[in-house]
């Protein structure tokens, strides 16, 4: 026992000594989360529309203000001839063009159903596809209004309540993603790197010799780490609990609990990797290359996993971060406690001892 | 000329040595591409909608088929009371809850009009949004079947002004997602791959302590960073080719602009990339330090280059800063020439851009490189 706490004191002045190394691992998470909390959005706000009137009267001018007023839309241009549309989304500034047709009003009073043609660039469907339902329910709603004075008949409509998120704030979506994400990538990224480095340097060998079994040459690895990490984990839900007002509806133990967890299975991922690769650069590029992207769009941290196709559906299931995400998202915003989310609970702690005991066997007692 | 020749080719040797690394560098990334564009999109399906009924009458049951037939919602099952559905919302079992009120039937036929309470969950808030278009389109479809069946003579004196709109959607009509994200993943992959090798490669020669003995040589200093510096241009270059022949092969994304313009882009771009991996290089001791820089630019690069989320949605100050992000120029100069078709005139801003960046980081990166400790 003796011998193991002075291991893990060796591996805690390893990483004390490396200042700028320390520096970078609590620097950057918390300029990451500050950063993509605040920018990362997928609400539309300002987007550039241009207009090609060809009535230019009273109700055409009406909608026009209408949707300029929204946070929504700016309008910014005028287009006088057909060939402009394709020209303006060329450049690539305006995102949506909208065409009145002639006669506009004439047609509106004669109940003759004038027409609005919006024409986005889909390049971006996302946005294209959530410009144009915007700019008919505006539309839609000036509708509403000329038409107040007229009896409603036979009509079924739905209150909509948002739960969990009544203002559909995107913050509530993505800071747990992020917090994930960093999480994740710290902590796979920094135990990978310190076995091969041992292996690269060649101080391997000094371990091997001595009376420490693999296990506790592992374990002294990561204890030092674990309690990084967890500084990581705090700072973070206090930085998303003050600045990004991020609810804790359920229970602050449970949350620390479940990090805790997480953590130590994105280490124990970690180490999995480091006893696989021979150099640093292939644990570096396993652990950033082989993480980044799939952790960033399979967790349903970006995109909604229920929309995948289902072969995707199911690798997503593989995924830790996954189902720290869920886990995440129903501790702070449903408030729920642990009875809602013992499954997933459960396979993150299944998913750590597999890397954990898939890296004692693959640890190589041997040198090549 | 000759000794740069020699440089380059120790440096190829080096990378195909490395049998660890290659199916790194060349395979991982097309895999990625392959599986992650199929994963990437914000279309709204399968929407696990639940109800209940208060009412059990034939109306009740048919604006249930009616989203039951939409391919949006996949009703999942009905509850009989509120308490059970907020606890099958808690578990995440479903995403909607469509609450039909007693006497549904009776008021809509006395009172004329009828509300309809729907419960959405709203983590996702732009999912939920959506969610909630759908839902009203559906309903007002239904009020017109409503209002058919049930108009009496004396209402259809009633006029109602309105006025239509119809969308189109130019360069993507079916809003296809992969045509959206292939261009991006492919950028994301090039970039990555040629940053992490650059940024990693002279540091590892410096703590290997072989940088020492280069150092030594009459090598000059423009001689060793070209040479290091080549074959990951090189390996960039034909990272793209293969990523765009299944871009089109494998998921028929139109190919509308000039593939010259393509590649003069991209061979600008990732000598931006290859200086910033070097300048990274000259400011660190260890590989160690050198990948968690590499690392924090990169996932600040990609989750604010506009290919995930909007750039024009972010704050003001948010957006400056991406006017430093190398990531944004390259995807919209992909997107704008694949998709759009447009010439150099149109992405002229980004090219400039990009000269100016190369210029500057490469320059730094020379500037930074020293060859005595």
């Amino acid at each position: 026992m003796k011998l193991f706490l002075g291991f893990v004191k060796k591996e805690f002045y390893h990483i004390l000594r490396d200042r700028r190394s320390l520096f970078i691992l609590f620097g950057m998470p918390i300029i990451q989360i500050l950063l993509f909390g605040f920018a990362i959005t997928n609400e539309i706000n300002n987007v550039n529309i241009a207009v090609f009137d060809h009535s230019k009267d009273v109700t055409t001018q009406e909608i026009i203000n209408k949707i300029s007023a929204s946070s929504y839309f700016s309008i910014n241009q005028l287009i006088e001839n057909e060939t402009d549309i394709e020209t303006v989304f060329k450049k690539g500034k305006i995102k949506a063009v909208l065409i009145f047709e002639r006669d506009f009003n004439k047609k509106l009073i004669t109940n003759k159903n004038p027409t609005v043609q919006i024409i986005t660039d889909a390049t971006d469907p996302n946005t294209a596809n959530t410009i144009s339902n915007y700019v008919n329910a505006t539309i839609q709603s000036y509708v509403k209004e000329i038409n107040k004075d007229t009896p409603i008949v036979y009509q079924i409509n739905a209150q909509s309540h948002m739960v969990y998120n009544p203002e559909l704030k995107s913050v509530f979506m993505f800071v747990p993603g992020v917090m994930t994400v960093i999480l994740m990538l710290v902590s796979a990224m920094m135990t990978s790197i310190s076995i091969t480095r041992e292996k690269e340097l060649g101080t391997m060998e000094v371990l091997l010799v001595s009376p420490l079994k693999p296990i506790q040459v592992i374990a002294g690895k990561v204890i030092p780490y674990v309690f990084l990490s967890v500084i990581n984990a705090i700072v973070i839900i206090v930085l998303s609990i003050f600045i990004f007002k991020m609810p804790v509806e359920g229970s602050l133990i449970l949350l620390g609990f479940e990090s805790v967890l997480f953590i130590i299975t994105a280490l124990a991922l970690g180490i999995l990797i480091s006893t696989v690769s021979a150099t640093q650069q292939t644990a570096m590029m396993i652990s950033l290359m082989g993480l980044m992207l799939p952790v960033i769009i399979l967790s349903g941290f970006i995109f909604p996993i229920d929309s995948m196709p289902l072969p995707l559906q199911l690798i997503s299931n593989i995924i830790p971060a996954k189902w720290f995400i869920i886990i995440l998202k129903a501790i702070m915003l449903k408030g729920v406690g642990i009875f809602y989310i013992w499954k997933e609970t459960l396979i993150l702690l299944a998913m750590t001892l597999f890397f954990i005991i898939l890296s004692t066997k693959k640890y190589k007692i041997r040198l090549e | 000329m000759k000794i740069l020749g020699f440089i380059i080719q120790k440096e190829f040797k080096q990378i195909f040595r490395n049998k660890g690394m290659l199916p790194i560098i060349f395979i991982m990334p097309l895999i990625q591409l392959i599986i992650l564009s199929n994963a990437a999109t914000f279309d709204i399906k399968n929407i696990k909608l639940s109800y209940i009924d208060n009412d059990h009458t034939s109306y009740s049951r048919n604006l249930i088929s009616k989203f039951d037939a939409s391919k949006y919602f996949h009703v999942i099952t009905d509850f009989p009371n509120e308490k059970a559905a907020n606890s099958a919302m808690l578990n995440g079992d479903v995403d909607v809850i469509l609450e039909i009120p007693q006497h549904f039937e009776r008021d809509l036929h006395k009172e004329k009009h009828v509300n309809l309470r729907v419960t959405i969950n709203a983590i996702d808030g732009a999912a939920a949004g959506v969610e909630s278009v759908y839902i009203n389109q559906i309903i007002q479809n239904y009020n017109g079947h409503i209002k058919l069946s049930l108009m009496q003579p004396l209402d259809s004196q009633i006029t109602f002004l309105s006025i239509s709109t119809i969308p189109s959607f130019w360069y993507n009509k079916t809003l296809n997602y992969k045509t959206f994200m292939v261009p991006g993943i492919l950028v994301l992959l090039v970039t990555m791959i040629t940053l992490f090798l650059s940024g990693m490669n002279i540091v590892r020669e410096k703590e290997m302590g072989t940088l020492e003995q280069i150092n030594v040589t009459p090598i000059k200093k423009s001689q060793f960073i070209i040479g290091k510096l080549f074959p990951f241009w090189v390996i960039g270059l034909g990272l793209l080719s293969i990523g765009l022949i299944i871009a089109k092969v494998l998921f028929n994304v139109p190919i509308i602009g000039d593939l010259g313009l393509m590649y003069l882009y991209t061979s600008i771009y990732i000598l931006v990339i290859l200086g910033i991996g070097l300048f990274i290089s000259n400011f660190t001791d260890t590989q160690q330090q050198a990948m968690f820089i590499s690392w924090f630019f990169m996932v600040i690069f990609i989750l604010m280059s506009g290919l995930f989320t909007p750039i024009e949605s972010m704050p003001k100050w948010a957006q400056v800063i991406t006017e430093f992000n190398p990531i944004k120029y390259f995807v919209q100069v992909m997107r704008m020439v694949m998709l759009k078709g447009s010439g150099i005139v149109d992405i002229l801003p980004q090219l400039l851009k990009t000269i100016l960046y190369a210029l500057l980081m490469n320059g730094l990166a020379i500037w930074s490189y020293k060859k005595t400790n």
